[in-house]
């Protein structure tokens, strides 16, 4: 069992309030390099999930609970009683009042600020009528060296180290100012053995306990052999230990002082960062406080910057009066440096497993292939633009970006019968969302649909460079049985030409300074329909075929970049992103219609199973 | 967050709107304007029909009392003289106590003849609130405090425990249960509605209703999430003598929109002593330090950031400062104080981002007037933060000594002034 007047020790456990992952990593560093034997958190309260947190354990992984309410938590650790609360100002007054409302829990650090004075006074009350300790609002907390550490309290690792923070000294320390409590660690460190615990109460105007109540303890505490206080102007709360030091109820020396002298020196009142660091009457002042210290006994410096010879000068003498225990200093173990800090301070490197060639979000502002946003869109770059800049790295002509967007239009919807309109239509009956319907439609892209663009592009490529007269060709993929892609329609033939057809070629014609491959392709299409109408050079065969020709065309791009377009299937990807469009406009057709679900007829199946016999 | 003054007018139409929740036979109708100095006086007749019609009292209601003392009170008068006080005095300057300013907001309200002041006042402190209640109310109550009944409630207990009739003065009569109503009713106005100090003093009575005739309250800020409603379109007055300047309004804005903190208030623009301190204790440190020196004449502001600020923040608050420091050209050059304790958890190289970039953009006025600036922080990512001000220092030109940790906080006072 622990002593009254001892809040924390080595064995102490707490519940975190929050999810606070960097605070309750902090907590956790400093027991590992304290040597405790169990974490000082025992469990996350987090009110919007429950589940389990990971952190480390010096190099270690390890798990904590997560519940969302104060009460399971309770239920499960009955052996933690202190809550670190980091709920906002909002909620800290609930949060607070209901942990004191557990038997278990003894002692609740109140992290927020804005907390208003009467939240904050019915909770200083609530927890002296049950025999409870609040620190705070509006503190960091405070830590008991080498026990236990109130959340962000003495901050990084390294300072923990600096201040010896890790194992106990004999100087008892309580300030109002949080901020000023690792000030106060560094230079009590410096001067002394060390602290035994220090403690922040807020700046505020009501504070759940007050400095004498710290420093009450601190007397109590038979390892503490000396006490160190920094006031502020404003309040009384300086009084009450004022008043004990004279009643005798404070023993061990004190080291106090209290800023704000300066206020009096300043025109007009001026509002400190603190909400109570305004004196309303003299007594209030620091340079009244201060005085009245140094007439009640205690070790009063000239100002904040002698603060650490007083200390000094206290400490010989209680050490000359043999009230100093001699200990060993301790191994410290190392906790390792966290990987985002090493890597960012340089002192660690690491292979990177993903290379991005073509968009980078890390910057101030998103850049395609080097280029920022807001250029593209000022410079009107259009889709076809930015298919150049995410697929090519390169900024295309326009008449190339405009034949992109060309080939968008045309392929963009070929009514609802072809597989992949057809497969998102029965998807988005089936109930699925806009997305699954999608892929469902997308998924039909390949060999047989849609697919023949790259493959017409591609054995036309072939057959050109490699020197094949059209007839040449026509005859070695007979010879292999192949039908050529991108020759032949179901409906379209000389007579009935294709409009879309007619369409890019006219463009190409037009724009691009040679086709070469076109005019290869349509000298074999003049073969091919001689011998049967119908099979002339489609839609696909022509945008793969005019792609490759613009690309020659276009002195931006070198023979690998044409052969990756083939190799890589850039041109599968054109027909699956206009086709996109009109799948889309098919599941949404279907939803806003209600669409039911879609069973085939089974008159349009012919049912041939095995017969039993056979 | 703290406690801040309200306007009397505000204060009244709180008291008017709210309290008949607490008393219901409390009919005080809340017939109170107030004139600002961009105030159409013919709308505000127009739209508040008694001001003509009932003799009035003006005052000025800009948080300070004794206002009769001073002579700013004008007593029973007609709409017309009240309009020619309120023209003539609008933006001349008073002087109450050692303060001077600016007048620039009249309260009018009808004039109410009468004899009996009473006064009431709630405050209060660790231990609870306390009721003040005496019939000898008026100017001179401070004189007569020994009839002053305190009553003190208890936190926890509340109101409903304080035997309140039995604590009225006998004086009162046949009156002491209605004031006990009353006061037990303006309690709960002042628990329930984000008070920190309210006092009437006096009230009187007229045909039996109770009429509030000066009132001076005090509201918890901290409370505004619980009891905006209650509290409607009041502001937050500056203390009287003190107007924001733009640059405090500015920063003050943005301290409001953050949940960081960000302060500043200008001592002494011609001062050559500019700070930006990290922290509220650590910045009263500091100040207390610079005027122990004997520079407190030479501070030109108190400036606190802390509660981790983002980049953005510090680069506007420091811009803000650097605007303020480089208006007028001192032949000793200016001083910045970059100071700061050891942080628990606001990262140091983070909020020293922002202030490097603005630094950086004032290059030119830093050199044209010799500006010497001194850093001192601690804390998370400190090594990183000193370093990015070292290498600005060689950067910029502009002299940038840099301490850590290891240096004593304060020390680098010493150092500047000792240049200057």
């Amino acid at each position: 069992m622990r002593e009254n007047y001892s809040l924390f020790d080595r064995n102490t456990q707490s519940f975190v309030y929050g999810y606070q992952v960097n605070a309750i990593q902090r907590m956790l560093d400093f027991d590992y390099i304290s040597r405790r034997e169990t974490p000082s958190v025992a469990a996350i309260i987090n009110p919007s999930r429950a589940g389990i947190h990971k952190v480390f354990w010096g190099t270690r992984e390890i798990l904590l609970p997560m519940y969302r309410t104060i009460p399971d938590a309770v239920a499960k650790h009955p052996q933690v009683d202190v809550m670190v609360n980091f709920a906002s100002h909002r909620s800290a007054f609930e949060t607070t009042m209901e942990a004191m409302d557990q038997d278990s829990i003894m002692t609740v650090a109140v992290i927020a600020e804005g907390v208003p004075e009467r939240q904050a006074r019915i909770m200083a009350a609530t927890a002296r009528e049950k025999g409870k300790t609040i620190i705070g609002p509006a503190t960091v907390g405070g830590l008991v060296a080498g026990a236990f550490r109130i959340g962000n309290t003495a901050g990084t690792i390294e300072n923990i180290v600096a201040s010896r923070l890790y194992r106990p000294g004999c100087v008892g320390f309580v300030s109002k100012s949080g901020g000023m409590l690792n000030e106060a660690f560094n230079i009590i460190s410096r001067n002394s053995n060390g602290i035994f615990e220090g403690m922040a109460i807020g700046g505020d105007r009501y504070p759940g306990s007050t400095m004498l109540d710290h420093i009450l303890r601190f007397e109590a505490n038979p390892e503490i052999a000396m006490i160190a206080c920094l006031g502020e102007l404003g309040g009384e709360d300086e009084y009450r230990i004022i008043e004990a030091l004279k009643a005798g109820k404070i023993t061990k020396p004190l080291v106090a002082w209290v800023t704000g002298t300066c206020a009096t020196m300043l025109p007009g009142s001026v509002q400190f960062g603190h909400a109570g660091a305004k004196a309303d009457t003299e007594k209030e002042t620091a340079r009244a406080k201060n005085q009245a210290f140094a007439e009640a006994g205690a070790h009063v410096p000239n100002s904040f910057d002698d603060y650490g010879d007083v200390v000094a000068r206290v400490y010989q003498m209680v050490k000359e009066q043999g009230k100093v225990k001699e200990f060993a200093e301790p191994d410290v173990p190392t906790i390792p440096v966290d990987y985002g800090k090493a890597l960012s301070t340089g002192l660690i490197r690491r292979p990177t497993t993903f290379i991005c060639t073509i968009s980078d979000d890390s910057g101030e502002e998103l850049l395609y292939a080097g280029k920022k946003i807001s250029d593209v869109l000022e410079q009107n770059m259009g889709i076809g633009g930015v298919i150049g800049l995410l697929w090519f790295k390169k900024e295309l002509p326009d008449y190339a970006s405009r034949f992109i967007e060309l080939v968008l239009q045309i392929v963009a919807d070929h009514g609802p019968a072809v597989s992949a309109a057809h497969n998102s239509i029965v998807a988005s009956c089936a109930g699925k969302d806009l997305i699954s319907s999608l892929a469902s439609g997308l998924l039909t892209i390949g060999p047989r649909f849609g697919g023949a663009i790259d493959d017409a592009a591609r054995e036309f490529k072939m057959a050109y460079e490699s020197g094949l007269t059209p007839e040449q060709f026509v005859t070695e993929m007979k010879r292999k049985g192949i039908n050529i892609p991108g020759i032949g329609h179901r409906i379209k033939s000389v007579k009935n030409p294709d409009m879309r057809v007619q369409l890019l070629i006219s463009y190409a014609r037009k724009n691009f300074a040679r086709t070469d491959l076109l005019n290869y392709a349509l000298q074999v299409e003049s073969i091919t329909t001689a011998k049967k109408g119908n099979l002339i050079l489609n839609v696909d065969g022509c945008i793969g075929i005019l792609f490759l020709d613009l690309m020659s065309s276009c002195d931006i791009f070198s023979k690998q970049d044409i052969d990756d377009v083939v190799k890589h299937g850039y041109l599968n990807g054109l027909f699956a992103l206009g086709r996109s469009i009109g799948m889309i406009g098919h599941i949404l057709d279907q939803k806003r219609q209600g669409a039911r679900l879609y069973r085939h007829p089974t008159e349009d199946i012919n049912y041939m199973l095995p017969t039993p016999e056979e | 967050m703290a406690q801040r003054g309200i306007r009397e007018f505000d204060a009244k139409r709180m008291l008017a709107r709210l309290l008949p929740e607490y008393l219901n036979d409390f009919n005080y109708k809340g017939e109170v304007a107030l004139a600002g100095p961009d105030t159409d006086l013919d709308g505000m007749a127009a739209e508040n029909l008694w001001l003509t019609k009932k003799k009035l009292v003006v005052k000025p209601d800009q948080l300070f009392g004794k206002r009769g003392a001073h002579g700013l009170v004008l007593l029973d008068a007609t709409w017309q003289q009240a309009r020619k006080y309120i023209e003539e005095k609008m933006g001349s300057e008073a002087v109450v106590g050692n303060t001077a300013g600016m007048l620039t907001h009249f309260l009018i309200e009808p004039y109410i003849p009468h004899e009996e002041e009473l006064y009431v006042a709630i405050s209060s402190d660790y231990e609870g609130d306390n009721i003040f209640f005496s019939t000898e109310g008026g100017v001179c109550v401070e004189e007569k405090w020994d009839q002053v009944a305190r009553i003190h409630v208890d936190t926890l207990k509340g109101i409903d425990k304080a035997d309140l009739l039995s604590r009225m003065p006998a004086s009162l009569g046949d009156r002491k249960e209605q004031m006990a109503r009353f006061v037990e009713a303006l309690f709960k106005f002042y628990s329930e509605c984000g008070f920190a100090y309210l006092e009437i003093n006096p009230f009187t009575l007229v045909d039996g209703s109770i009429i509030p005739l000066d009132m001076v309250a005090k509201l918890d800020d901290a409370e505004e999430f619980w009891c905006r409603k209650k509290w409607g379109d009041l502001e937050f007055p500056e203390p009287f003598g003190r107007s924001l300047s733009p640059e405090e309004q500015y920063i003050k804005d943005i301290d409001a929109k953050t949940g960081a903190s960000l302060k500043l208030t200008i001592l002494n623009p011609r001062g050559h002593v500019w700070t930006m301190i990290a922290g509220g204790g650590a910045s009263v440190i500091y100040t207390d330090t610079i005027s122990d020196l004997g520079f407190a004449g030479e501070l030109a502001n108190y400036g606190e950031y802390s509660g981790d600020p983002n980049t953005e923040e510090t680069y506007h608050y420091t811009k803000t400062i650097l605007d303020l420091m480089t208006r007028e050209k001192d032949p000793r050059g200016k001083i910045l104080l970059i100071g700061g304790a050891i942080a628990n958890f606001t990262d140091v190289a983070n909020t020293f981002k922002g202030i490097v970039m603005a630094l950086r953009e004032y290059r030119v006025k830093l050199k044209e007037h010799g500006v010497k600036i001194y850093v001192r922080r601690g804390g998370p990512n400190y090594e990183e933060g000193l370093k990015l001000m070292r290498r600005l220092g060689t950067e910029l030109g502009v002299p940038i000594e840099v301490f850590g940790p290891e240096t004593h906080m304060t020390r680098i006072v010493p150092l500047a002034l000792k240049e200057a």
